[in-house]
This record gives structure tokens, C-alpha cells and sequence, in this order.
């Protein structure tokens, strides 16, 4: 029977991609291990090989197509004895067939992760208080361009800035966010290291001693805890411990927390670690025009940064502001969407809850504030503690821990400072308190999501 | 990469008598005797309470960075552990700076912020004073990186000692030293004891400059107690770094006659073995005779050095104890280069 053969996943993260060439043509007969096309994923260039063996009937997908959604037919494979009079019969029927969980597939298809329960985007991809002048231009770009667009306006900018890492040249990034800057700017400034994070994190803090201006990759912030006492002790620590003769000018950065299906040990979010150890700043952003505008101000700080990004935020697309020197400053939290009932705050991939959530509360009647905090220290308390006092209710989210959360941290620093003008406590939605499970359903239950979002709020507001 | 073998060398290639002018001698015996006085009276300022925490003493180590520093040239960096007092007064730092960062003070080189462990001098290329055991070690090898970035022919001085030997950022770094040819000598200071854990019962390694081979960074065991053994092994590993050739190791067999810090009994050695090793392989006794036995100077000639050294200890104890305790403001102060810390 005709088999059809359908786009696949070639990585945690990947939703669609692009079907760049077609090694092979109808007609053509295929056995299992051949390579059958050259798929674009959103970071790399990968082979796709045939598993069964046929000769190719049709290629339902032409070569060059961008956006091709996994799971989508691209060719259909014809076993002997058949013709490509049967392809009619396929449809549907292929033994690796498109989804055949009707519910699964509906659930999924909005997501911009095939596994990760996060929502997508919403419609607003800019915040109502926008810090740019009058008739600014706006381009769309992912993520992942932007913050490879901040290294390299900066790399230009400044002859001390690096970026070294484990793939970061040759490779052109675990997750492609280092693209094309080993051309640009050579190997003297783009650097692969061995994988050793302990060693590579700590000869960067020297490099910065040194004068230069380092940017130590991690392939994923998980990596990073083998170089915790460098960026504690040594980045952190050692402008107070120098009385302030010198620091450590240096930028910490990588996906940090869950993927999608990657495990326990490559999917924790690190921003309540860092955001205790004074002496680090701390950033996570939500879109690609504050990654870019956060990063470039995060290279040009004279302290050390950690700036921790996420792999499913990577390739979702924003509007970023299409003018010559975009920087956003630290401290600044930014308000996506104002409202009186509640106020919903968040920041780095937990602004998808808050903005899906505040959409739905919204068709309710319910108008949250939804805050992007976009840097975890400095923290804009100010931003924060106005809007409690005008909404007088509080929801935080976070993907993180819920012990010593970023979530705790502010209800303490609420109920210092805004007590008298909370009308319920402050609830804080966050990941579970348990290792992150493999299972997709236990994944999923294992982060915070939209409708516990939506319940907190109903709670908080009583209605 | 200039074809080099990937053995490293054997033990000190100089097999003709060191030798060095009466000025060297006398300013190597000035040098190492400053460090003594210096941690002799700092021992007693601990004693009186005037010094609190952590305080690791040099005293028997002198000749390793009197040598070095004989080796280095202007703009040179060099960064060290927690047993850092010799170092800084080796380079140039100010005895009254470090002794007044020893008792807490404000004109201490960290403003007291810092202590006995953790001092900078960014003026003499000094890179601290680091309380984790290995982990200036990478550190020493990214300030190499920043100057073979920078085109110059600087290296940098890594410090670290026999324990610290054991940990494995130390050979992350070998690894990228040698990869990317950075101009780092990673100097061992072997003086026997991590802490109480005597070499012997922490590796079965017969040296530990021969781990080098694996990564193929030549290096050599030095004899620490002779500052101008320590010297010449010095100039090679500086000569190496020089010429774009990459890091080199000195293992400089050395041994300290005080405890680990002030609170460590040292029972885990003989009172006789510390007492053979100062009486026959003193570094300062060792300069000393070449002085007198060369006829480079008289008794009297090196009494007036020693004279000299004490006043000038002897200030900057006074210095370290008339010096006001920081401003209470400091506490909130250098946290951010730029910006005040939020209150949180």
C-alpha cells in the first residue's frame, strides 16, 4: 500500500520548516538509510532519510517550500507491484500517517512547539507603552535574529567584545543564535571551546579581567551550573571584593529552562538562582525587540549578566523596532496590556500564560494588567507596586520552582509595601515542585498553564 | 601551530652553576625578607585579634615569587589563591595596603572589603587572592587570552598549589591553554601539604608538572627553596610564552613552616621535619651565605638590610592599625560599577 511520507521533527523544539531540496525524484526507487531531502529546521540543515523502501510515487511538496508544518505529507512511497494511479487510496491511510489523535492535533496546532504546552503568541505582539518615538519603523524578526542581530551590532561596535562557547563558530550555534558571526568577525572573536563549562566559563571571567568584553554561550543554562562558582564567585564577587578597583564586564547567555520533552536535567529555569547572588544582573526576556534591546545593553554593562533565553521562545516572531541603535534599559519592566482588575505579572516565556490568560479574562469582563518584568535585577518595583495599588490584586507566573520562586520573592515584597491595598492574597502560578518528567501529559502538568492562570486571577478577583 | 614536541621536558635543562650579581642577590634577600617580616608581624596581629577569619602564611615560600617576579617583565599579570600575601608584595604592592586589608580597614587595597584572601591591584597587574581552591586557574588562562587577544607579548602567572592540582577545572584549562597557545605559566607551588593531606595521600602521581604531557605542555620541577633556580626555570617558561610557543608548567618544590592558616595545629607533621627543612634549605639563609660567602656584603652590611625591613613592617602595622574601619556606607557600596544596589 502507498505509504505517504510526512515532514518530520528534527528537533525538540520544532513546529514547522522548510523542505529546502529534494534529493530524490518521482520515480526514483528509495531504500531504507537513503536520503531522501534536505530539511531546514529552524537550526540546522538536516538529511532526511527514508525508512521503507519503494520507489517514489509523488512529491507532494515542492522543494523551496518554507513553513512546511510537521506531520504534513511530502512525498508518497509506492511498493511494488503499485502505481501512482493508487495515490488517491493513500491519503490517510499511510502507516505513518498524519495525526491520527484528532484532539491531539487541534490542541497542538496553534502552539508554536509541537510538545510544549505554552501558548503561542498572542495578537499583540507590542506592548501598549511602547518607549519608542513617534513613527518608529517595526520589522518582524524572531528571536533568534534579534539576539544574533545584538551580538553582532555590538561585536561591530566594540573590538573587545567576543562570543565564546561549544558550537558557536563552526557549527554556527547549538541553536543557531550565533549565525553567520564566525564570517563576519573570524575566529579570534568567535570562539568554540571544548565542552568544558567549568573552564571556559572561568577563562572568560579572566578575559574580562583582562579588559575585553566576553560573551560566554551556554549551549543551555542546565550546562552552567558546572560553572555556578565561577559566575557566583568569581563574576559576581569580585568588584565588592576589589573594593571596586575592577570587576567582571561580561555577558553570561543561553537558553535557559523547559524545552519541550528534553528531560529533567535539561529543563529548569535558573532566574530564582541567579536573581539572589548580588553583584549579577539579571535578564529574561519575552520578545524579540526587548532580547535584542535587553542584550545589547547587557554587552555594553560593566557588570556581569546573566541573560537567560528560551528555546521556545527562539523562533516566534515580534515586531522589533527597525532603527539604527536599539537598546532597552535594565530595571524597566514593561506593561503589554493595562487594565483595573488584576494584575498579572510575568516575564521570559511566562508572559505566554499571562497574555493568553488576560485575552480570555478580557472576553469575562476581567481587565488584567499584564506586566513583563524583563529584568529580574534590577527589578522594577516601582512598575509593580503602582499597578497593585490600582488593580489591588496580584497573580505572578513563572515557569521556575515554586520554593524561593520569583513569585515569593514579590508577594513578600507586595505585602511590605502594598498591604494595605491588596483585596486577596497574591497567588503565584509556577512549575511544579517536582524534577521535570519526560511524558508529554506529565510535562505538561508539570508546567504552570493559561487556565491555572485564569483560575488564579477568578480567585484573587472573586469572580 | 609550529611543529613542538608533545613530551614535555625534563627537570631543569641548566646544568651550569646558577649565578647572579651582588645587586640581584641583595635585592632577592630585601624581597624575600619583606615577606617574612611582613607575615611574621602578621601573625602576631592575628595573635592580638587585630586580624580576624582566614590567614594562610607564606613563611618558607618566599624564593618561589621573588624568582618568578625576577622572570616578568612590565605589564606581566600574574593571580594567585588564598596564600596571596607573598605575591602581592612580591609585585609592588604596598605592605601598608595589605596589612591595613588584613585588619579591615578602609585603606586596606579592598577598602577592607576583601580580607587576607581577596586583593586586587589592577596598577600592578595583580589579579587577586581567590578563596576557591582551582579556581583562579582559568581565570589566569583567560587573563593570557585577553593579551594574546590583544596582540601583546605579555603572560600571565597562574598560581595554584598541590591540592589545588587535583581539580579538574585545572585541566579544562590545560586543555585550552594548549589548544589555543595561551602565553599562561601555571605555576604549582608544591609545598607538600594540602592542608593537612600530605601530597603522597591525595595522588599517586609521581609529579604532578608531568600531567602536563597529556595535553602536551612542556613544564618542569623546580627547586623552590633556591631563588635562582626558581628564576632560571622561570626565564624558560617566560621564554616559551614569549615566543607564541604557549603555556609552560613549574612545579616549584617548596614547603611553608607555618600551619595552613593560623587555626591549623599541623599535626600532621613532625616538628622535625619542618625544623630540618628551615634549618638546610632556608631560601633566605641560602641567599644570605651566597652573599657573605661571595663576599658581596658583610654582616653589618645585612644587618642594616634587615634593620630597614623591620621599620618599614613595623609602619605598616602601625598604618594597618591606626587606619579607620570603613565608612558604614561602604557596605552598600561597589556592588554595581554603575549603578547603586536596589533595596530589595
Amino acid at each position: 500500500m502507498a505509504t505517504e511520507v510526512l515532514m518530520p521533527a528534527l528537533s525538540p523544539t520544532m513546529e514547522e520548516g522548510t523542505l529546502a531540496k529534494w534529493l530524490v525524484k518521482e520515480g526514483d526507487t528509495v531504500s531504507s538509510g537513503d536520503i531522501l531531502a534536505e530539511i531546514e529546521t529552524d537550526k540546522a540543515t538536516m538529511e532526511f532519510e527514508a525508512v521503507d523502501e519503494g520507489t517514489i510515487g509523488k512529491i507532494l511538496i515542492e522543494e523551496g517550500t518554507e513553513g512546511v508544518k510537521v506531520n504534513t505529507p511530502i512525498a508518497v512511497l509506492l511498493e511494488e507491484g503499485e502505481s501512482a494511479d493508487d495515490i488517491e487510496d493513500a491519503s490517510g491511510k499511510g502507516s505513518a500517517a498524519a495525526p491520527a489523535d484528532k484532539e491531539q492535533s487541534s490542541e497542538t496546532a496553534p502552539s508554536d512547539s509541537k510538545d510544549h504546552p505554552a501558548p503561542a503568541k498572542p495578537k499583540d505582539s507590542r506592548p501598549v507603552e511602547s518607549e519608542l518615538p513617534e513613527g518608529t519603523k517595526f520589522k518582524q524578526q524572531t528571536v533568534r535574529e534579534a539576539l544574533r542581530d545584538a551580538m553582532a551590532e555590538e561585536m561591530r561596535r566594540d573590538g573587545a567584545v567576543f562570543v565564546m562557547g561549544e558550537e558557536v563558530a563552526e557549527y554556527q550555534g547549538a541553536y543557531k543564535i550565533t549565525q553567520g558571526l564566525l564570517d563576519e568577525f573570524g575566529d579570534r572573536r568567535v570562539i568554540d571551546t571544548p565542552i568544558t563549562e567549568h573552564g571556559f566559563a572561568g577563562l572568560g571571567v579572566g578575559a574580562a579581567f583582562g579588559g575585553l568584553r566576553p560573551i560566554v554561550e551556554f549551549m543551555t543554562f542546565n550546562f552552567a551550573m558546572q560553572a555556578m562558582d565561577q559566575i557566583i564567585n568569581s563574576a559576581a564577587k569580585t568588584l565588592y571584593m576589589a573594593g571596586g578597583q575592577m570587576g567582571c564586564p561580561m555577558v553570561f547567555r543561553g537558553p535557559n529552562g523547559a524545552a519541550a520533552r528534553v528531560g529533567a536535567q535539561h529543563s529548569q529555569d535558573y532566574a530564582a538562582w541567579y536573581s539572589s547572588v548580588p553583584g549579577l544582573k539579571v535578564v529574561q526576556p519575552y520578545s524579540a525587540a526587548d532580547a535584542k534591546g535587553l542584550l545589547k545593553t547587557a554587552i555594553r554593562d560593566p557588570n556581569p549578566v546573566v541573560f537567560l533565553e528560551n528555546e521556545i521562545l527562539y523562533g516566534r516572531t515580534f515586531d522589533v523596532p527597525d532603527i539604527e541603535d536599539h537598546t532597552v534599559p535594565f530595571g524597566k519592566a514593561k506593561i503589554w496590556r493595562e487594565g483595573t482588575d488584576v494584575t498579572i505579572v510575568s516575564f521570559g516565556i511566562g508572559m505566554t500564560y499571562a497574555l493568553e490568560a488576560a485575552e480570555k479574562l478580557a472576553e469575562d469582563g476581567i481587565e488584567a494588567e499584564v506586566i513583563d518584568l524583563r529584568t529580574l535585577r534590577p527589578l522594577d518595583y516601582d512598575t509593580l507596586i503602582e499597578s497593585v495599588k490600582k488593580t489591588n490584586r496580584c497573580v505572578t507566573v513563572e515557569e521556575g520552582f515554586p520554593v524561593c520562586s520569583i513569585g515569593n520573592h514579590l508577594s513578600a515584597y507586595i505585602m511590605q509595601n502594598a498591604f494595605d491595598y491588596l483585596d486577596a492574597p497574591v497567588i503565584n502560578c509556577t512549575g511544579k515542585d517536582v524534577p521535570m518528567p519526560y511524558a508529554a501529559n506529565l510535562e505538561k502538568l508539570a508546567l504552570t498553564t493559561t487556565q491555572e492562570v485564569l483560575d488564579a486571577v477568578h480567585a484573587v478577583t472573586y469572580r | 601551530m609550529a611543529a613542538r614536541s608533545t613530551t614535555s621536558r625534563s627537570k631543569g635543562s641548566a646544568k651550569t652553576p646558577l649565578s647572579a650579581t651582588k645587586d640581584e642577590l641583595l635585592q632577592y634577600y630585601k624581597d624575600m625578607l619583606l615577606i617574612r617580616r611582613f607575615e611574621e608581624k602578621a601573625g602576631q596581629l592575628y595573635g592580638m585579634g587585630l586580624i580576624g577569619g582566614f590567614c594562610h602564611l607564606y613563611i618558607g615560600q618566599e624564593a618561589v615569587v621573588v624568582g618568578l617576579e625576577a622572570a616578568a617583565k612590565e605589564g606581566d599579570k600574574r593571580i594567585t589563591t588564598y596564600r596571596d600575601h607573598g605575591h602581592m608584595l612580591a609585585c609592588g604592592m604596598d605592605p601598608k595596603g595589605v596589612m591595613a586589608e588584613l585588619t579591615g580597614r578602609r585603606d586596606g587595597y579592598s577598602k577592607g572589603k576583601g580580607g587576607s584572601m581577596h586583593m586586587f591591584s589592577k596598577e600592578k597587574d595583580f589579579y587577586g587572592g581567590h578563596g576557591i581552591v582551582g579556581a583562579n586557574v582559568p581565570i589566569g588562562a583567560g587573563l593570557a587570552f585577553s593579551d594574546k587577544y590583544n596582540g601583546t607579548d605579555n603572560v600571565t602567572f597562574t598560581y595554584f598549589g598541590d591540592g589545588a592540582a587535583n581539580q579538574g577545572q585545572v585541566y579544562e584549562t590545560y586543555n585550552m591553554a594548549e589548544l589555543w597557545d595561551l602565553p599562561v605559566i601555571f605555576v604549582i607551588e608544591n609545598n607538600q601539604y594540602a592542608m593537612g593531606t600530605s601530597v603522597k595521600r591525595a595522588t599517586k602521581s609521581k609529579s604532578l608538572w608531568e600531567r602536563g604531557a597529556a595535553y602536551g605542555i612542556p613544564g618542569e620541577e623546580v627547586d623552590g627553596m633556591d631563588v635562582l633556580a626558581v628564576r632560571e626555570a622561570g626565564r624558560r617558561a617566560v621564554e616559551n610564552c614569549r615566543a607564541g610557543e604557549g603555556p609552560y608548567i613549574l612545579e616549584v618544590m617548596t614547603y611553608r613552616y607555618r600551619g595552613h592558616s593560623m587555626s591549623d595545629p599541623a599535626k600532621y607533621r613532625t616538628r622535625d621535619e619542618v625544623q630540618k627543612m628551615r634549618e638546610e634549605r632556608d631560601p633566605i639563609e641560602q641567599v644570605r651565605k651566597r652573599l657573605l660567602d661571595g663576599d658581596h656584603a658583610s654582616e653589618d652590611e645585612l644587618k642594616a638590610v634587615d634593620k630597614e625591613i623591620k621599620e618599614v613592617i613595623n609602619e605598616a602595622a602601625e598604618f594597618a592599625r591606626e587606619s579607620p574601619e570603613p565608612d558604614p556606607d561602604e557596605l552598600y557600596t561597589d556592588i554595581y560599577a554603575d549603578v547603586a544596589p536596589q533595596d530589595a
